[in-house]
């Protein structure tokens, strides 16, 4: 019987520390471990004891990439607690800061950590030698997402201007229409980089996914709306804990997120996608149906051009924000602590971001639970490679290796939030010249 | 350099202060800010790497201080001339997707659009966990660092009257 390993120590172009193997006996993947080695971070019991108020600014810590969600899911789940409701501008300028991060982290995804896969460099360095106008593009655009979080967040990396409620500061309309030229520019560019990436060779690879998104009647999700799959699943965020739960598996640091009811699903853009194709703009549907997805796509490759159209999206919603904004009375809404559980799902860049707080009635912390986006797509991620692997056995273990790091990829996972450069060590039980063996 | 020709220069520190050593970067411009003329600019940057290459654009000389991790004993000073030298970036470590000092460089180095002339300092810390205190190996050291920068300052003042620092202390 011939067997084969892929090893890959420490997994480049992803946030964090996490490694990959694949043990392959004769033309069946006997076993895939999506190893992640990060060391565990205890944020949550961190947070108990602590004051609401906190909440926003220590999860915001958990990762430098997308603070934003943190603070959107823990100040959504503490003022569901207190029953406020933060709404009008105040609404919108927080959706804003959203579009912000996924600006700038979709911007860096697409160019600097997943293109160089399709384009054969080993990182975005590289790339830059041949593609200079592209990479000086991608910095463009995510120093425009950048910037809005900067302005509206009070700081580009960690912001510090969301409490619950609303914002300390609200940003003038000066401020703000510094954005629209340069928005404009980012919409025409996110529209060529839709064109770009759709043009780029995409391993066939397909599979029955259960996506699971927030779902909302009026717009594209990012803060509100219901928890939604392809499969049934159609809850409001409280009932998360009905129908999904975590479990340890040892060779991860990360928890494991499953359904209940049917195991494995799939969070982040594709699945926003494929479940709110009708809430995009008509011009991000337009790019989307030009780059020949469609309403949907079950290829996880394809997810960089799905990203392409989020962030196309994401300009386009940020410049009407910016248009109809006034100035609210008051940076935010009168806070009255009270006992009780409060619950917040927005959508990461990476997926849904769900927090549960329990409070005492002057709104210490009691307990909390937080479950990011990568962690629920761990198990995706190991059954993608389980189908990708076999039909591929025929390449080279150098394009193997390759082709299992761009796989995982296809998630931009964030270790850090429970894992982007995937360098990779192949182990191939121990041939000669560090050869795979296959015997 | 060609002389007679006015330069552009900046001083740049990198950091968080809030996490012991690795506020060094910080340290050296708060040091070095009364010591130099108005013409010479001070930035600090928590160290993003799209951030620095924005920060650095339209300057012709700059002076780069972060704080390191390579395992040498604390204080220890790194300089690199990052015209002529790859930026190792597992001593500057920084972890928004990989995306940091050493990858700015690098990056802006296949872009053709590193300054002309770029020298970084890498201080080595000892510890880098939460709280405002520096280790006193590495305060000196950022010293030693504000006494190097100034005097390449001056023996670039030699070509530019416009970069005389106002203290060479």
């Amino acid at each position: 019987m011939k067997s084969k390993t892929i090893k890959v120590d420490y997994l480049a172009r992803v946030e964090g520390e996490g490694g990959l193997l694949v043990k392959v006996s004769g033309k069946k993947v006997t076993d895939v471990k999506f190893n992640i080695f990060e060391p565990p971070r205890f944020f949550e019991a961190l947070l108990r004891g602590r004051q609401y108020s906190e909440a926003p600014d220590i999860t915001a810590r958990i990762c430098g990439i997308c603070p934003v969600a943190y603070q959107m899911s823990s100040v959504q789940a503490m003022e569901h607690a207190f029953g406020i409701t933060v709404d009008g501008q105040l609404r919108a300028l927080r959706r804003l800061l959203y579009c912000g991060e996924w600006i700038e982290s979709h911007a860096l995804h697409i160019f600097m950590l997943h293109a160089p896969d399709f384009l054969g460099y080993a990182d975005a360095i590289q790339m830059a030698k041949d593609h200079s106008p592209i990479v000086q593009m991608a910095l463009k655009i995510k120093k425009i997402g950048n910037g809005i979080v900067g302005l509206v967040g009070g700081r580009e990396i960690h912001p510090i201007n969301v409490r619950v409620g609303g914002f300390y500061k609200l940003p003038t309309c000066q401020e703000l229409e510094t954005f629209v030229e340069p928005l404009k520019w980012a919409c025409d560019s996110s529209a060529q980089t839709v064109k770009f990436v759709s043009k780029l060779p995409f391993p066939d690879f397909e599979r029955p996914y259960e996506y699971v998104a927030l779902h909302h009647e009026r717009e594209y999700p990012m803060m509100n709306g219901r928890l939604c799959s392809n499969k049934g699943l159609d809850i409001e965020v409280p009932e998360y804990e009905n129908h999904f739960m975590e479990e340890h598996v040892s060779h991860s640091n990360a928890l494991h997120s499953i359904l209940k009811e049917r195991g494995a699903y799939f969070v982040g853009p594709m699945a926003r996608y494929n479940l709110n194709f009708d809430a995009l703009t008509p011009a991000a549907q337009s790019a989307a149906r030009s780059a020949g997805i469609g309403k949907g796509t079950n290829n996880p490759f394809k997810s960089i051009i799905v990203r392409s159209v989020e962030m196309l999206y994401a300009c386009e919603e940020a410049l009407r924000i910016i248009k109809e904004y006034e100035p609210p009375e008051k940076a935010s809404v009168a806070v009255q602590p009270k006992a009780g559980i409060g619950y917040g799902c927005t959508e990461a860049p990476r997926g849904i971001l769900y927090h549960r707080y329990r409070l005492d009635e002057r709104g210490n912390i009691l307990d909390a639970k937080i479950v990011p986006p990568t962690s629920q797509n761990q198990k995706t991620i190991e059954q993608d490679l389980r189908e990708f692997v076999p039909p591929r056995l025929h390449l080279t273990q150098e394009k193997l290796t390759w082709q299992c790091e761009q796989a995982i990829r296809n998630y931009d996972p964030c270790i850090s939030c429970a894992t982007h450069f995937l360098k990779l060590e192949i182990d191939g039980n121990a041939g000669e010249g560090g050869k795979c063996e296959i015997d | 350099m060609e002389t007679g020709k006015r330069q552009k220069v900046l001083l740049l520190g990198i950091g968080n202060e809030y996490r012991g050593d690795d506020g060094a970067g910080l340290l050296f411009t708060r040091m070095i800010r009364t010591k130099i003329s108005g013409s010479v600019t001070l930035k600090e940057s928590q160290g993003e790497g799209g951030a620095l290459m924005e920060a650095w654009q339209g300057y012709e000389t700059v002076i780069l201080v972060d704080a390191i991790s390579s395992g040498a004993p604390s204080g220890t000073i790194m300089k690199i001339d990052a015209t002529k030298q790859n930026i190792p970036a597992k001593y500057f470590r920084f972890s928004t997707h990989a995306f940091g000092l050493a990858e700015a460089i690098e990056l802006a180095r296949a872009l053709k659009t590193l300054p002309e002339n770029l020298l970084v300092y890498g201080i080595e810390g000892a510890n880098f966990s939460p709280g405002n205190e520096i280790t006193p190996s590495v305060e000196r050291s950022v010293k030693r660092v504000v006494k190097e920068a100034l005097h390449e300052l001056l023996s670039r003042s030699a070509n530019d009257a416009s970069l005389s620092p106002a203290d060479s202390g």
